[in-house]
């Protein structure tokens, strides 16, 4: 019989995902894995908290607990939980009852359901040709994410100067001042992936004032709120400023890095509305959409995060947790520059400890990336960003000589 | 230079010209219309709210058990069991899934050993339940089906099907499916309206336990369908929420999607788990591309997983892996399919029990569809009205079109039910 799919084409797998495959496939004992971004212990194993293994316990001995449907919308302790998080406890907005949200897979989840609900409802009904801008560069998957959505317009904003190694400040405000009005503007709250380079805070109230006067949509994308620094509150700065503002704004949360949880796909889109009356509508309107996608969402990891958050020695213990991986990588970050100086590898390499959170972004070329994992066994994205949580006190040695000889060999 | 423009920064903020702005009047969403609640989940949101001691729930198709109360299965708790003593770790699934639950969930639809799993024809995806099985489907149809943009759907179907396929961008038709007049299956009129429908056209079939009429086709029915829809040389999308809960038996109920597949559809299917093991808000689900070849596979495979990263870019582990347990473990397989057939059973008591209890209430209209009927869904033939007074009168909650959930009548409340329903029918 002829096939239906007889010309359905080969798709390109999705880099990352590859990087990981060839990594596993190869036989080099001193291989090393800084793609993916997931956390390692110094031992390069996964890490599962402590403080999730003790709540999966007290979620499998209770027995009143069943896998029943969750509402559409999820799973209300969650809900409220993960956006206190976020806005924290004693945010205004959240008082005046205009805040809401929505549980979704993963925080590629919650930026799905914010970019179908725009698309639909933003600016008139049909904004597919509202502009959408993400940063130059970005997480791979928010063009796909937005374009999927239905916006056939997805622009990158200034962002990383990689001449200077920093924030192109004014590049991104020119962007600002020059986008089309009502231009959706994709922001990463902390630890910006793939650079690692955020605004300070006075730059993040200059990016705020264009945003408020021209009338541009604020769209956070936090994945990776107390990784960045240790400390949730600290992360949160920028969304709570923006809030302060009068924004109405989402934000995309992921309790996939924080809580460790990658795989149960935990996220949640917070929704800072003007009033309660605008926010119930826009709430209402977001149950049909996770309806025709997921119907609702999955129970385990909303469960976990909510009894996590709401009870006061468990929300501590997972504070402390949090904060054991951000230190960790902060360590990683100073041993690698160090590392660097001495062996005095030609470049600066002071944006390795100015960068934050889990990723770097090297500023080594495609070039010496390949020859990075060919020669050296060593995976990184093309771009040159490094997962430094790959790196371990056994293997940075190893890396950092290893860069050393690409950045001296290979031009 | 920066210690200036934070001085400025500093002194703009404190001033006045800046917020807190009044934006108090304006909002983004003020044209953002109110969204009517889900006609099925809001049946139960209203259940909810209502305060009558003998209020029923027969709105959402999940399983009761005869207290009335959700069913944790014995070998779901087991397998809980078993995964944590293992200690596994949380990394992301790949797009795909869980391997050992795609290849596992495949062959409870298909069979252990079937030419197509056996030949690697098939790609089997790990999705969010059934609807999230659907939605990939419907996606994966609108981008690559290119010959047709119509999906037919039985008159009636379950009411979400029509909302996800819009959204993908595919358009609507419906071909005759349920009698009225007999509360059964107007196979005549399917054969009619199906023998009209353009090649090449993606057709809708539910493998068992249709949704919301119970009411299946008999074999010899499903045969005839199968040739004809081979004729037309349509595209069949089998929607397979029930595998087990129909009859009790998985591979009766399974039958049907085999029969395609021999007589040489090359089909597209979805599964879900959240009935059948009880695993509703764990969201477990499959769908499957049953191709030419394995090399076809691999293609559709790549370009599946395109379509799912920019949703939810990997699908959740705790539910597919209690599954994977499950149909892996020899005993585990072999409880869950006792469990399968309890629940199943319980229901076909239930519909029994009703039809007596009406007949003792002096009902003299003809319930036999209620036992012919299958699975979990009942469609009572109640009007809209009698749906209302039902609600309104006796706090017995179901959908508008007269559709009940089996599941949620008991020994305790069928005479309560019975006694509701014959004070509006008689």
């Amino acid at each position: 019989i002829m096939s239906l799919f007889g010309e359905v084409p080969q798709a390109t797998p999705v880099a990352v995902f590859k990087l990981s495959n060839d990594f596993k496939e190869d036989a080099n004992p001193k291989k090393v894995n800084l793609g993916v971004g997931a956390y390692r212990t110094d031992e390069g194993q996964p890490w599962v908290l402590p403080v999730v293994k003790k709540v999966e316990k007290i979620i499998v001995a209770d027995n009143s607990l069943n896998h029943e449907y969750l509402a559409i919308l999820g799973l209300p302790e969650f809900r409220s939980s993960a956006s206190k998080i976020a806005l924290g406890e004693d945010s205004p907005a959240i008082q005046e009852n205009r805040v809401g949200a929505v549980q979704c897979l993963g925080g590629t989840g919650a930026l799905k359901m914010g970019a179908e609900f725009l698309r639909r409802w933003y600016n008139g009904n049909d904004n597919t040709k509202t502009p959408v801008y993400v940063s130059a560069p970005t997480w791979e998957n928010h063009n796909a994410v937005f374009a999927n959505a239905g916006f056939e317009d997805v622009r990158p904003y200034k962002y990383w100067d990689a001449e200077k190694r920093g924030l192109d400040l004014d590049g991104f405000l020119g962007d600002l001042e020059s986008a089309p009005k009502h231009s959706i503007f994709v922001l990463h709250a902390c630890a910006h992936n793939p650079t690692g380079t955020d605004p300070t805070h006075v730059e993040w109230m200059q990016v705020a004032e264009v945003m408020k006067r021209r009338k541009l949509f604020v769209f956070f994308d936090s994945a990776y709120q107390g990784f960045a620094s240790g400390c949730l509150d600290k992360d949160a700065w920028a969304v709570r400023y923006f809030v302060t503002q009068g924004f109405e704004m989402f934000c995309a949360q992921s309790f996939s890095k924080n809580f460790g949880l990658y795989n149960e796909r935990v996220g949640n889109l917070t929704i800072v509305a003007r009033d309660s009356d605008n926010l119930k509508r826009v709430l209402s309107q977001m149950e049909k959409i996770v309806r025709v996608t997921w119907s609702n969402p999955p129970s385990q990891g909303a469960r976990l995060v909510a009894i996590t958050l709401n009870t006061p020695e468990l929300f501590a213990e997972w504070k402390d947790n949090v904060k054991t991986m951000a230190d960790r990588v902060l360590l990683m970050r100073a041993s690698l520059q160090a590392k660097l100086q001495a062996l005095e590898t030609p470049g600066t390499w002071d944006h390795i400890t100015q960068q934050i959170g889990m990723f770097s972004f090297t500023g080594l070329n495609p070039k010496q990336v390949e020859y990075m994992i060919k020669e050296r066994s060593i995976y990184l994205m093309a771009s040159g960003r490094i997962n430094m949580c790959g790196l371990t006190t056994k293997n940075i040695d190893y890396v950092a000589e290893s860069i050393h000889e690409t950045v001296v060999n290979v031009q | 230079n920066h210690k200036t423009l934070e001085t400025s920064w500093l002194a703009f903020l404190a001033s006045d010209v800046h917020p807190p702005h009044d934006w108090s009047s304006i909002s983004w969403w003020s044209e953002v219309q109110m969204g009517p609640p889900d006609p099925i989940l809001g049946v139960s949101e209203a259940y909810k709210r209502d305060t009558n001691p003998k209020k029923i729930n027969l709105g959402v198709g999940a399983y009761r058990d005869d207290q009335g109360k959700p069913y944790v299965l014995s070998c779901v708790r087991k397998a809980e069991a078993q995964i944590a003593a293992k200690k596994l770790d949380k990394e992301y699934l790949a797009i795909g899934g869980l391997g050992d639950f795609t290849k596992a969930c495949a062959k409870l639809a298909l069979g252990d050993d079937n030419e197509v799993i056996k030949s690697g024809r098939n790609i089997t995806v790990q999705t969010i339940s059934g609807t999230g099985s659907l939605r990939i489907g419907a996606n994966f149809l609108s981008r690559f089906h290119t010959e047709a943009r119509d999906v037919y759907l039985p008159k009636p179907s379950w009411g979400n099907h029509t909302p996800i396929f819009r959204d993908a961008g595919m358009q609507l038709k419906a071909y005759t499916y349920y009698d009225p007049k007999t509360c059964g299956f107007d196979f005549q009129g399917a054969l009619n309206d199906i023998s009209k429908i353009p090649e090449k056209s993606v057709i809708m079939l539910h493998a068992c336990a249709h949704n919301p009429t119970g009411v299946d086709p008999r074999p010899e029915q499903w045969k005839e369908i199968a040739d004809l829809v081979k004729k037309r040389n349509l595209l069949v999308f089998f929607d397979m929420a029930y595998q087990g809960f129909a009859s009790g038996d998985i591979d009766r109920d399974a039958w049907a999607v085999r029969y395609f597949i021999e007589q040489g559809h090359n089909i597209v299917l979805s599964q879900s788990f959240a009935k059948n093991m009880g695993l509703y808000g764990e969201r477990v689900g499959g769908f499957t591309v049953v191709c030419k070849d394995a090399e076809e596979a691999k293609r559709v495979e790549s370009q599946l997983k395109i379509l799912i990263r920019p949703i939810y870019s990997n699908p959740p582990m705790n539910g597919a892996r209690i599954a994977a347990t499950i149909l892996n473990t020899p005993d585990l397989y072999k409880e869950w399919l006792g469990e399968v057939h309890g629940m199943a059973n319980r229901i076909i008591t239930m519909r029994e029990l009703l039809v007596a209890n009406l007949k003792k209430e002096g009902s003299t209209r003809n319930w036999k569809h209620v036992i012919d009927q299958i699975g979990m869904f009942c469609f009572t033939g109640l009007k809209p009205e009698q749906v209302e007074r039902l609600t309104k009168e006796f706090s017995i909650y179901m959908t508008k079109d007269g559709r009940i959930s089996m599941a949620g009548v008991t020994s305790g409340n069928v005479g309560y039910l019975a006694q509701g329903i014959h004070a509006v029918t008689k």
